[in-house]
């Protein structure tokens, strides 16, 4: 089991947003979803790019551990499910080591009804922080070029498990920053008792130079970055409604 | 006794044993900042005033009024004030605020040299005086230097040598004034006096002497507390007379000498033992406790000497290194922090972020958390505090030391150093392979060998010859510094400094490399790439170099360069500690450029890393600027890697981030210190910076009048350094995130 390898996109070892504290951060190669606002255009193909075993991550990783005390291991992408036993056999080398693991995953390729494997996985993971990047099916698609609904059923799986979680949500203009899907979002969270909080995370163009690297006009080109200000108080709308009864009238934001 | 009155006993009663009494008496503090309280008015108003002295100072050159007629002793002016009814601690270093003082002893020549520079002149009597009848160090010293000093220092690969100023980096026993009286610690010297007698050799003769000069210090001092009002004979008998005491005995020291690093020590967790007495008797509340601090603090940021040109161009923005230690932990277990700590840090807030006095905290692991996140939290918003690696020293020094200067520890009162300067080791590579000539002047500089001949560079004969050159500057190094502290043991001794002393004191001879990444890279690039040297014809000199094939750079953590680091380092120490050193001291050696690294660049020919004629060094021990490129954390390694007995003086890195790498998360700095620490780091200035704000402050300096920032060692207001500097600091790697 252990001699699984991982393809490795790229590693940071002083990351700071992915996850507490500071953690070595392993991206993996390969997405299946074809996000349009991807910053990392890069790391979708899944031709090999740099094979890593579970014992010379651990081993990169102490060089670096007296860094990552109050931190851990965070495994990224890419999509890190893709390359599920991989990372079943990484998190749970780590556990044994006594290392906090974050699995920072948009469950791109979950499949509710093979869901033995990513459990697994779950059982050595401290942490997720789910990629939720838009809540409409049909504007997940036009967005990702896939449904949403495996992402939501991974959520429910999470809810099942107990496993904190941590929401992350790019928010773009024109793309999901409307009343309407901010409040269906909205609306669909507070359902779950294992979401921690929510990141809300401004848009940016600084990945567009990967797509032009590879020879591929940027397909958001025109939409401007999202100003953090108005990401922040989105991000606080959202965790105010956390864990309240559903049934409960919601208080009429007018901060949009 | 009245002023000992509720603390708990110890030998610190019956002999001078400073450490015992705080041991015995301080109160830890675990708990976060809250407690900590604003300015008060008159605070501000003061902060104010001396703003405005500075904002002036700025506007008129540098520097506001001089002395030219009275040389600067304990009590060569009156009592001095900036606004005498709002200070609660008082003492100036002449008798008016920003006035420097005339310190002819260093140097006659350099005196004159530092008034001229900003338009006075020496009076026609001081001129008489030190010319004609008084002989001052400077004179001491060129009349010893040999030729191949004098060459060596000329051509730059010895630069910086306090043969011309004050050597500094002493740290008087200062707390001691405020703990014993002058009466009880004239009454020890006395007695330590009286047991020098036999024989009468050169060597007791000396110590009877300096201790008499001690004694005779003293009795000045005291007359310096009366032209305050003060009764110094007494110990202090409260908080305010606490500060008062230990201040005073400070500004006796820098009123008497210019040293180049005029340190504090260790004085928080002392001063809080009387600050928590007053507070326990309610004679006194955090606010009025505060207040002395930061008034304190104030004087210390006050402190100004006249310093030439030269000497500002290695050691830019004025600094004093008013170093104050804090924190570190105790042998016993518990650490130093105590209330005052945090109050010493506040001050950046109540008083905005300043340079001087120079914070260092002495970080471990074990260090109370709420105390580390406060220093994370100064750290980010002010980049104001550097960091030493507690761990590393106090198994050395006891956990009563202090950094002098920029990351030199001493025992306080036990130890003391002979400052060195450093050697450039990146012109001593271009001279190993130049036989021996300045690859600038082709002057012959060491002792000459054959102009390297082969195509291109081979490593190990370039290492063998490199260590010849080593050999040579390893001897003449140490001859000019034990020429120049005989000379300034008896032309400028620092009689009031060494009078909060032992008498016995241990003595480092604390030498300095620069260059260090310089020559690791370019020895990398010798051995692991092909590096082809480039001769002028009609010199036969070797003036450029030519590099074919990638190699690895120091500060991306990998062995294969960073051991070249080591190696040199190792070699070069040995060699120091062969030699003969003044006055029985110890060998150590530092890896410290302060602002040197620019001039030095300046001074340095195109080296084989690719480095071209007079580009600045990278700063201390750090990496050059741009090649540590696979990350924050594994340019922290690289330089954590260096062995740190053959540095016993201290290794200086000055990390920069950006602020959002930390991602808002103030643990996250902590983090990283514990890490670097924990990996063997020595000393680490933190800076949380944008190069943006810095363009912008290069650009508009009107905008960024407190924008402090740490260079190697020390920190610096910005908009004092040189315009080549400020571009060396905006050029440095910047960490960022993904």
């Amino acid at each position: 089991m252990k001699h699984s390898k991982g393809n490795i996109h790229n590693i940071e070892t002083f990351g700071t947003f992915d996850g507490p504290g500071v953690r070595y951060v392993l991206f993996l190669q390969g997405c299946p979803f074809k996000c349009k606002f991807c910053h990392n255009r890069d790391s979708w193909s899944s031709r090999v790019n740099s094979l890593m075993s579970v014992q010379a991550v651990l081993d990169d990783y102490a060089t670096y551990e007296p860094f990552y005390k109050n931190g851990g291991m965070t495994v990224s992408g890419g999509e890190p499910l893709m390359q599920a036993p991989f990372v079943r056999d990484l998190f749970q080398a780590a556990k044994e080591k006594n290392i906090h693991t974050t699995l920072d995953t948009s469950a791109a390729c979950f499949n509710p009804q093979k869901k033995d494997l990513v459990k697994e996985v779950l059982t050595h993971t401290d942490l997720v922080l789910l990629d939720i990047k838009h809540i409409d099916e049909a504007a997940h698609k036009s967005l990702t070029g896939a449904s949403n609904h495996q992402v939501l059923s991974f959520l429910d799986l999470l809810e099942s498990l107990g496993k904190k979680t941590i929401i992350r949500h790019v928010l773009i203009p024109t793309i999901n920053d409307d009343e309407t899907s901010i409040n269906r979002l909205k609306n669909h969270l507070r359902h779950y008792q294992c979401i921690e909080k929510v990141e809300v995370l401004p848009y940016h163009t600084h990945g567009r130079h990967k797509w032009e690297d590879m020879g591929l006009s940027y397909p958001l080109e025109g939409i401007p970055p999202m100003d953090k200000q108005t990401a922040t108080e989105v991000e606080n709308d959202l965790n105010q409604t956390l864990h309240t009864n559903p049934n409960e009238t919601l208080f009429k934001k007018d901060s949009l | 006794m009245k002023a000992w009155r509720k603390f708990n006993e110890g030998t610190w009663q019956t002999r001078i044993d400073v450490r015992d009494f705080i041991q015995n008496n301080y109160t830890e503090y675990r708990g976060d900042d809250t407690f900590l309280e604003g300015p008060t008015e008159s605070s501000t108003i003061l902060n104010e005033q001396v703003n405005a002295f500075l904002l002036r100072e700025l506007k008129e050159g540098g520097v506001l009024e001089m002395d030219t007629d009275t040389v600067s002793s304990i009590t060569s002016h009156k009592a001095g004030y900036i606004d005498k009814d709002l200070e609660t601690i008082v003492g100036l270093q002449t008798d008016k605020p920003f006035k420097r003082a005339f310190h002819p002893y260093g140097g006659i020549n350099v005196a004159k040299k530092a008034l001229e520079a900003y338009g006075y002149k020496v009076s026609d009597r001081m001129d008489e005086i030190f010319s004609k009848y008084r002989k001052t160090h400077n004179q001491g010293v060129f009349d010893a230097y040999t030729q191949e000093v004098r060459k060596a220092r000329r051509s730059g690969i010895i630069t910086g040598l306090p043969d011309g100023y004050g050597r500094g980096r002493i740290i008087g026993d200062y707390r001691r004034l405020a703990l014993y009286g002058a009466t009880r610690l004239i009454e020890e010297k006395v007695a330590e006096k009286s047991r020098y007698k036999t024989p009468m050799n050169e060597k007791n003769i000396r110590m009877r002497e300096e201790i008499q000069e001690q004694i005779n210090a003293l009795k000045e001092l005291l007359e310096l507390g009366a032209h305050y009002g003060f009764d110094l004979s007494e110990p202090a008998n409260n908080a305010k007379e606490a500060i008062q005491w230990t201040y005073l005995a400070y500004l006796a020291a820098v009123k008497e000498q210019n040293g180049a690093a005029m340190s504090l020590g260790r004085t928080a967790t002392f001063l809080d033992i009387y600050i928590q007495r007053d507070l326990n008797d309610e004679r006194i509340n955090e606010k009025e406790a505060q207040e002395m601090i930061d008034h304190f603090i104030m004087k210390l940021r006050m402190v100004r000497f006249a310093r030439t040109p030269d000497y500002n161009d290695l050691f830019t923005g004025d600094p004093t290194w008013v170093t104050e230690s804090l924190a570190g932990m105790g042998t016993d277990g518990r650490s130093l922090v105590t209330r005052t700590t945090f109050r010493y840090l506040q001050t950046l807030y109540n008083l905005d972020t300043s340079a001087e006095p120079n914070l260092t905290v002495l970080w471990s692991d074990a260090l109370p958390k709420g105390f580390k996140h406060f220093c994370a939290k100064v750290s980010a918003e002010t980049s104001s505090i550097q960091y030493e690696n507690d761990e590393i020293m106090r198994p050395k020094h006891g956990d009563d030391y202090a950094i002098a200067c920029c990351v030199s520890p001493m025992n306080i009162g036990k130890e003391m150093q002979f400052f060195g300067a450093r050697a450039n080791l990146a012109k001593a590579l271009l001279y190993a392979i130049n036989g021996g000539k300045d690859e600038i002047t082709g002057n012959q500089i060491a002792p000459k060998t054959d102009i390297y001949d082969k195509e291109y560079l081979d490593y190990d004969e370039v290492m063998s010859r490199l260590d010849n050159v080593m050999d040579w500057l390893s001897e003449t190094y140490v001859s000019a510094l034990n020429t120049i502290h005989y000379m300034h043991d008896k032309y400028a001794y620092e009689r009031i400094q060494m009078a909060f002393h032992d008498a016995e004191v241990k003595r480092n001879f604390a030498t300095g490399i620069a260059g260090l990444s310089v020559v690791a890279d370019s020895l990398s690039a010798i051995r692991y790439a092909k590096v082809r040297p480039v001769r002028d014809d009609r010199t036969g000199l070797i003036i450029d170099y030519e590099t074919e094939g990638n190699f690895p750079h120091y500060g991306n953590n990998d062995d294969l360069v960073d051991e070249i680091a080591n190696d040199i380092i190792s070699r070069f120490m040995t060699k120091l500690r062969r030699q003969y050193t003044y006055r029985e001291s110890i060998p150590t050696m530092s890896i410290l450029t302060i602002t040197s690294n620019v001039v030095y660049g300046k001074k340095t020919g195109n080296t084989p890393d690719g480095r071209k004629t007079g580009e600045p060094f990278a700063p201390g021990a750090n990496p050059m600027h741009g090649r540590d490129k696979t990350g924050a954390l594994n340019s922290l390694l690289s330089v954590a890697k260096i062995n740190a007995d053959d540095c016993e003086d201290g290794i200086s890195n000055t990390f920069t981030l950006v602020p959002s790498a930390l991602n808002n998360d103030h643990e996250n700095l902590a983090s990283i210190i514990d890490g670097y620490f924990t990996k063997g780091g020595y000393h680490v200035n933190i800076n949380i910076l944008d190069r943006a704000q810095l363009i912008d402050a290069y650009n508009n300096p009107d905008k960024y009048p407190n924008l402090t920032i740490r260079v190697s060692g020390y920190a610096v207001n910005f908009a004092k350094l040189t315009s080549p500097q400020k571009k060396e600091v905006i050029e440095r790697t910047f960490h960022e995130t993904l």
